[in-house]
Order: structure tokens, then sequence, then C-alpha cells
């Protein structure tokens, strides 16, 4: 923590290093990805020892695009997302020195994957209420439950997962927050096929699995707190990216617009305008959230953009499949499919139209998420609680 | 578009704050409600401490005309002040669009610089002869005449700040085609109807033999009037944007505190959520707003499209935020006696003002290539 800070000269320096130690056309993918993390090059901000520099996060963007230049492969990011945006943040935060160092090196490289097992049939909005319990037997605790929705449980090598270890206190005290072995016997995986035909999520059955108590992050009855740690880092995650101009889905259909002058009509003309000039304005307004981090002054607006994402693809998919008139009565593949990668802006339209339909729902509801500006930005009275001063056991459900 | 800068400079948060502890001060709701309907609906003392002590009348014109040097990004903050109290200054008509024209007139015409300094001083008040409905974009007008000797026969409906202005910038159509004449309000004959919008006056104008001066001929006159309806519109979406705001921050203040079954309404999600979502429209009415006074400040190419974005987008949030704040007001919201009508209004003749949210998305259409 008192390291003097790494400036990006000196970052640049070490890119060359590394380069000219792993020449990336003639290393091993993997073992220059390894070698990336041991020297510090990783995620910058992150401690020495565990793929950082402790240097400031804004740097690796320094790093990135060097690297990119020299044609050094990457850790295809978007695979591995709720390892690096979720599960890693967490260990960092909460794990032991021993777990930071068994399991941040193969998050990163992509050796290994990880899920998040949070979601419950009966915790949705409501995830304080999970009902996965989690029982102590000497060193281990003993696992019972169900969680769902739950995207690369498949692939998975390890889960982030939050159990109920104390179902006589309120819901929000007796929460305990473990990692997860997903090759333990007791872990049943099955496909949860979605309205889009694929089955992109998994519902996850846990039967007697033994956790080792040293796999536990945060103490005992802690597991609320650790999973905002969690949930936090998802929202920064999902709002936070640079657009270009018609990026995403107003690019699919104003292509779509330009390239198809017989299906324009005035009523379809002016709501393709009205979403483009909405689309624009949150993008201007995503650029500006983002050079208020910049400065370091971020506002709250972050809260907001993934309501506004969800509103607007949704809108603009919608308007897509209108749009193609006799094509949008059809549709690309209902076959059951579990894709590794979830593109929002591939396949055709009718795909886009239906995916969307979740960006409402996963990662906190649009409804949520309303709560949440209403009463933490606006500061709003919150709703009457019936649950709060109820043991976990004896809510109604 | 390369490198706009969306925030708000240390210079211009003091500003903000200088102008609306003047406001706060000087333009309270009470005070506003019995000023609207008496014989002085501007407040011209106030006018004067903004335009004269402050030089706020001044801020985009340059330092040797007798201006601050500033530019239209701190013109629009004085527009979201100005918004978010509804101030009955006529800062519209003179500030930003009679001095736009000027500013886009030939500025070393000593006539244009003349009146610039004048304008810029607060010496004079001045408007743009114009409907204030008309759009960026428009074909040059043809309501007022020119005749050989440059003296103006014509009526112009709907001037913004036309009662309150001592000059008018008149764009006319003479025998060498078009130009920007100058004609004193005394020269002028000035009609007050009843306007829809009681913070901010419109005049029907009628001009008779009337003397002007020619303050831009055919090659200058058109480009002229074109940055003044451009620019008049760009920053108009920050006044809607403190219009949209002070609905906001207003409403929320008022169902916190009001109480019915029990509970302060703001419990209930169906209020909260619909705050919510003017909220977040809020957040990106201020990004477009600030990136159009950014664009017209730099003299960006991407100005046409900032502006049709800001003015679309930002003319439906105030709208919006302001009929959000009469209903969640509930029956207080209906009165004369509570002070949300008068935005409500504001941003309903800002809904028409400078182009509606339609006529710039026609112009968006052409400019990002979405033909109809």
């Amino acid at each position: 923590m008192s390291e003097s800070a790494v400036d990006a000269k000196e970052l640049r320096e070490r890119v060359a290093a590394l380069l000219a130690a792993h020449d990336p056309a003639t290393t091993d993918r993997l073992e220059f990805l390894r070698a990336r993390f041991d020297a510090g090059l990783a995620w910058v901000h992150y401690p020495e020892g565990l793929g950082g520099l402790n240097a400031p996060r804004e740097l690796q963007s320094v790093v990135d695009a060097e690297l990119a230049a020299a044609g050094a492969p990457d850790n295809n990011p978007r695979r591995i997302g709720i390892g690096l945006g979720m599960a890693a943040p967490t260990v960092l935060r909460y794990g032991s020195d021993e777990l930071k160092r068994r399991f941040l090196r193969p998050l990163w490289t992509g050796e290994e994957v990880w899920c998040q097992l949070f979601s419950e049939p009966g915790a949705g909005s409501d995830l304080a209420a999970l009902g996965t319990r989690a029982v102590r037997d000497g060193d281990e605790w003993v696992v019972n439950g169900q969680k769902v929705w739950t995207s690369s449980a498949h692939t998975a090598r390890w889960a982030i997962l939050v159990t109920r270890t104390d179902p006589d206190v309120p819901k929000h005290a007796g929460m305990t927050y473990f990692v997860c072995d997903m090759t333990h016997p007791g872990v049943e995986v099955r496909p949860l096929r979605q309205i889009t035909g694929e089955a992109e999520f998994n519902e996850v059955f846990l039967t007697d699995v033994r956790i080792p108590d040293a796999h536990r992050l945060g103490a005992v009855g802690e597991g609320w707190r650790v999973a905002q740690t969690t949930l936090m880092n998802e929202r920064v995650a999902i709002g936070g990216n640079a657009m270009p101009r018609e990026g995403g889905m107003l690019g699919k259909v104003a292509a779509t617009w330009r390239e198809r002058p017989e299906l324009r009509t005035a009523e379809l003309h002016d709501r393709l305008l009205t979403l483009w000039v909405e689309t624009e304005a949150f993008r201007l307004a995503g650029m500006r959230l983002r050079q208020q981090l910049a400065v370091g002054s971020p506002g709250p607006e972050g809260s907001g953009m993934k309501l506004a994402f969800a509103r607007l693809s949704q809108a603009l998919s919608g308007l897509e499949v209108e749009l193609l008139g006799d094509e949008g009565l059809r549709y690309d593949d209902w076959t059951m499919r579990r894709p590794e990668l979830v593109d929002f802006t591939g396949r055709e339209a009718g795909y886009r139209y239906l995916r969307a339909k979740g960006n409402s729902i996963e990662g906190g509801t649009s409804e949520i998420l309303r709560n949440i500006i209403a009463e933490r930005v606006l500061g709003l009275p919150s709703e009457p609680r019936a649950d709060k001063d109820v043991a976990w056991k004896d809510l109604p459900r | 578009m390369s490198n706009p800068d969306l925030l708000y400079s240390d210079v211009e948060t003091d500003l903000r704050a200088s102008v609306r502890d003047l406001l706060t001060d000087r333009c309270e709701p009470s005070a506003l409600l019995a000023r609207v309907e008496s014989a002085e609906p501007y407040d011209a003392k106030l006018w004067r401490t903004l335009s004269v002590e402050l030089g706020l009348a001044g801020l985009p014109v340059p330092e040797e005309l007798g201006g601050q040097g500033a530019s239209a990004r701190e013109t629009a903050l004085v527009l979201e002040e100005l918004g978010r109290s509804v101030a009955p200054v006529p800062f519209l008509g003179s500030a930003v669009l009679a001095t736009a024209a000027l500013l886009g007139a030939d500025t070393t015409h000593e006539p244009v610089a003349a009146l610039l300094r004048r304008l810029a001083s607060g010496e004079a008040t001045g408007a743009l002869a114009v409907p204030l409905s008309t759009a960026p974009g428009t074909a040059f007008p043809s309501a007022v005449a020119a005749d050989a000797d440059g003296r103006l026969t014509g009526t112009v409906r709907s001037v913004a700040d036309g009662s309150a202005a001592d000059v008018f910038v008149v764009p006319a159509s003479g025998p060498d085609g078009p130009g920007l004449y100058a004609v004193a309000a005394a020269a002028a004959s000035v009609t007050e109807p009843v306007p829809l919008d009681l913070t901010r006056r419109i005049a029907d104008v009628t001009f008779t033999d009337a003397e002007a001066t020619l303050l831009a001929g055919a090659n200058g006159a058109p480009a002229a009037l074109e940055r003044a309806l451009l620019t008049g519109a760009g920053l108009l979406a920050s006044e809607q944007l403190g219009v949209a705001e002070w609905c906001l921050e207003t409403t929320v203040a008022y169902v916190g505190g009001r109480y019915q079954f029990g509970r302060p309404v703001g419990s209930f999600q169906a209020l909260k959520h619909r705050l919510a979502d003017v909220w977040l429209e809020l957040v990106a009415a201020r990004a477009a707003a600030r990136y159009a006074a950014d664009a017209l400040a730099s003299g960006s190419d991407d100005t046409g499209v900032a502006v049709a974005v800001a003015q679309s987008y930002c003319s439906t949030v105030a709208v919006h935020a302001a009929e959000e704040c009469v209903q969640l007001h509930g029956g207080i919201g209906m009165t004369w006696e509570h002070p949300a009508h008068l935005y409500l209004k504001r941003a309903k003749a800002d809904q028409i003002a400078l182009g509606t949210a339609g006529r710039h998305r026609s112009t968006l259409a052409t400019l990002v290539d979405l033909p109809g």
C-alpha cells in the first residue's frame, strides 16, 4: 500500500520488458497470460504479487493499448466476465492471502471460469430472502438448496455462493458467503431454456455439497455485506462502457433503415428519430459520467444508466422487428443451445428483441433500480417493510 | 466532436452560485406571481442588476466589443439558472437571440459593433424580430419588406421579449434581397397579446415605413439569422434543463412531506418510480444541453446534430417534468397560488420556441442520413 505510485512511463517499460522476455509471436497464449499476470500487468490497480502494481486504475488502458499494438493475446474478458467483474473484487477484499494466491491468477488468465450462485426461485429482487442452507460440520459446511439464472455454470470451475447459515435472525443478518467448487459431486447443473430458445443460464441444484471453512469469504453472518461488494461491481460493469455514436442496438436498426427504403413509414421514422435522440442523449450522459469519474467526483448518474440502456434496447429492437414487416414474422432458429458468450446485438432482429427483454430483469429489475434512485438519490422515504425485524424462518412465503 | 467538455468548470460553478444567490433573493415565487398580472410583468431592476452590474448580457461578446469574452457555455449556465426561477427578464430575446444575430454578422461593420456594445453593456435591450416559434433552417422571412431607401414595413407576430426591447434586430427582404436591420422600438408599433407563458412575454411588432439601419446585406443576413436561431435553440435546452430541475426538486420535497393514508405519499412506488424516471431524463438532458453549449462555444462541426438532439430532447423533458410536477402536487398543483403553473407554461411555450421537437428531429434525419 505504501509503495510509490507507478506511472505510465514505468508501465510502458514493464510492458516492453514482458514483450522482450515473451515474444507473443512465439509464446504459447496461456504462458504469455501467466507471465503478464506475474509481471503485475494483468490489472495494474491490484496489489503486487496478485497481478497488479498498486497503480492507478485508469493506467490499465496504457498497458492494454501497448499490448494490443504488439499483437499480444488477451484473456478474452467477455468469456470470464463474472470472474473478472464480480468474483475477483470480492476475493480480493474478503479472501485470505492463501485464497487470493490460489484463485486470482487462474481466474484472470481464464484457466478457471467462475459463476455466481445468488438468485433462487424464491429470492429474486429480494435476494436477502434466499434459503439455500449451509450447516457447519467441523471444518466444513454442508450446503443444500437451489440456485437459478446462473450463466456459465456448465463451464465454471468455481462459484461465488451466498447461503443461509442462521434462519433464526432477520434475513439480512443470517447469511454467509463462500467459494464453491463446481466439480463437487453434489452440484448438479441443468440448462434453463429462455424465451430466445437457447439456454444461456442454468439452474443449479446443491445436494450435500461440502465446502471447507477456509473457502468462506467474510465472517459467518456477514454474507449480505460481502454480496454488496459483488453487486456494486456488477452494476459498475453494466453501465460504464464508452460507446460510439450509433453503437449497439441503434446501429443495427439504423443500418436496416438505410439499406431498406421500401420498409419506411412516416410513423416508424419519427419513432426511430426519437429513439436516436434518446440514445444519443444517454450516450452523452455516459460520457459525462466518465468525465466526472476522471476528475474524481463521481455523481449518482451511474445508477440510472442500466435503466436507460434496458428501455432503449427494448424499444429499438422492438422497432426493428416491426420495421421488417413480413420478415419480422420469421425467427432465425429456436434450437436449444448453450452459448458460451452472449451478444445482445448478435443474431437477427427477433432474437435481439427477445433477448433485450432480459435487460430490465437481470442485474436488478428496472423497478428495483427506480426504487434505488428514488430512495438513495432523491431521498424519498422507503415503503413500509414487513420483514425487517422478523426471523427469516418466520417470513411468509 | 473530438473532445467535448460536458462538466462545469470552477469558474462556471462560481458564476452559477452568484446568479442563483441573486435570483433566490430577488425572484421569489410569491412576488413573481404578483408581478405577472401587474403593469410591469418584466422585472426591470433585476434585469439591470443581471445585465449592467453582473455583465451577463455581454457574456459571449468579445471584450473589445464591450463584452465579457466568455462563450455560449457561460450563457447556457445563466439560462439554466433563469429557467430554475422562471425569472421575468428579457435575457433570451436580448442577450441570446439579438446578440447572436449581431455576432453572426460582420462585427467590424460599425453599426453592428455599436449595437453590440449597447446590448453587451446593458445600456439597451434588444429583441430579434422573428416569431419565437421560428426554427433553425427556416427560409429567410418575408413578413417585413425593405424599400429602396431602407425603410421597413410589415408585421412580425410573437416576438420574444419584444415589449421589453429598446431596439429590434429585423430580418427583412428588400430590393437587393435579404437584409438584417436595426430599428428603434420607438419607430415600431408594439402590442402585447395575452401570453401562454406569463414570465416570458411575446409582442406583435408592426413597422410602417420605419427608419432602419442596415446591419447585414444579402451576403451576411441569412447566415447571421441562422446563427441566432441555432444558438437560441441550442441554449434554450439549458433553460429547459433548469425548468425541469426546479420541477423535480420541488415535487420531491412536496411528496416527501405530504401525508395521506398515514404515510408520506412519496413512499408509494407509483409516485417514486415516476420521479425516478424524471430524474433519469434530467441526467441525459444535462449531458445533451452541455454538449450543445460546448459545440456552440467551440464552433464544432457537430453543432447541428448537437443542437437538434439537445432541443428535441430537453424540450420534451421539461414538459414532462412540469406536467409531473402539477400532477404529483395533486390539488395544490392546480391552484394559481402555487408557482408550478408558471413552470408548466414556460415549459409548454419553450416546446414551441425555436422549433418543436419534431421539427428538430426532421433536421436530424438529414444530418445523420436517416431519410424518411
